[in-house]
């Protein structure tokens, strides 16, 4: 009884916060922040990226970008390392339920257009909405689906491995060309930027978009295969 | 308009969201939890902020509703 009225204390609490927050919150009508007015007037003409959210993530703030995808890829080498299967554990002949014919069918017809889904994204990153970090978790959910559909079915790590490791070899490789050829770390401006608003436009942020998706994409369906491969060890 | 669609849509994502905890079906309640993910996707597109939205729409409604399906999957077969 004494835990519930907490409970309910604690949400009221709360709720109350969030509307002072909700009374107190005036719509702005002029850019009050420095950085925001110089991205809003000069991130069209130096980086010709239609997207002003992906021309700050990708080139003024690319730094960051290198952080959160090393944490991705920190966190899947830790989950290949914590599940990982000796050879001898494995049983394959386990019996694994059959999934039903509507999902298997399903499947067949949806994950390619979800794969091509997940690629348009982060190819068009540079002008539309979203980028690598979508686009690549629209193509682990279409991993996802393949071995829902096909539990015997194995994620091969040496593919992952290889367009893993080349996707982020190019992203340091296309950061370390926009300082020596352009202005610093990941600049995109040694390539033409092209015309503003095309698909090949914005110098190397599509190449950069492209290196992240691929790589986001393998890092999540490598942390997938492995959880689906340790279903079949023993239950100790 | 704008605020009346946004309205329903949280009232949707509190509805969601007491579903998902209260439902006796784990089915349901996952999808649940999905729909509250999808209700705060489309609140993030009407605050302006379409890659926010993005995010939510293809990591919070999408692929994390689809790994619980994959443990709920898995559960039932350890219990065959």
């Amino acid at each position: 009884m004494i835990k519930k009225i907490i409970i309910i204390g604690l949400l009221a609490g709360v709720g109350v916060i969030f509307f002072q927050l909700f009374q107190a919150y005036q719509v702005p009508t002029i850019l009050s922040n420095k950085l925001a007015v110089y991205y809003a007037q000069n991130a069209a003409r130096e980086v010709g990226a239609a997207n002003l959210v992906s021309a700050i993530v990708v080139t003024y703030r690319g730094f960051d970008t290198l952080g959160e995808v090393t944490i991705l890829f920190l966190t899947a080498a830790i989950i290949s390392f914590v599940l990982k299967l000796k050879k001898e554990d494995r049983v394959p002949d386990r019996p694994i339920r059959e999934t039903s014919e509507l999902l298997t069918s399903s499947s067949q017809v949806i994950v390619p257009v979800i794969f091509l889904v997940g690629i348009y994204i982060f190819i068009n990153g540079h002008l539309t909405p979203g980028g690598g970090f979508q686009g690549g978790a629209v193509i682990a959910s279409g991993v996802l689906l393949m071995l829902l559909a096909n539990p015997h079915m194995e994620v091969s790590h040496k593919l992952v491995a290889f367009i893993e490791s080349l996707s982020g070899i190019g992203f340091v490789v296309v950061g370390v060309l926009g300082l020596i050829l352009a202005g610093g770390f990941l600049d995109n401006r040694f390539l033409p930027l092209g015309t503003f608003g095309t698909l090949i436009s914005a110098g190397a942020l599509p190449l950069i978009y492209i290196f992240i998706g691929l790589k986001v994409g393998a890092e999540l369906s490598n942390i997938l295969g492995t959880i689906s491969t340790h279903q079949n060890e023993k239950n100790s | 308009m704008i605020i009346a669609i946004a309205a329903v849509l949280c009232l949707l994502s509190l509805v969601g969201a007491i579903m998902t905890i209260h439902s006796k079906k784990l089915s349901i309640g996952i999808i649940a939890s999905g729909l509250v993910s999808l209700t705060a996707s489309i609140l993030f597109l009407l605050l302006a902020a379409p890659d926010v939205a993005l995010t939510e729409a293809s990591i919070g409604s999408g692929l994390t509703t689809i790994i619980f399906f994959y443990a709920l999957n898995k559960i039932r077969q350890n219990h065959d």
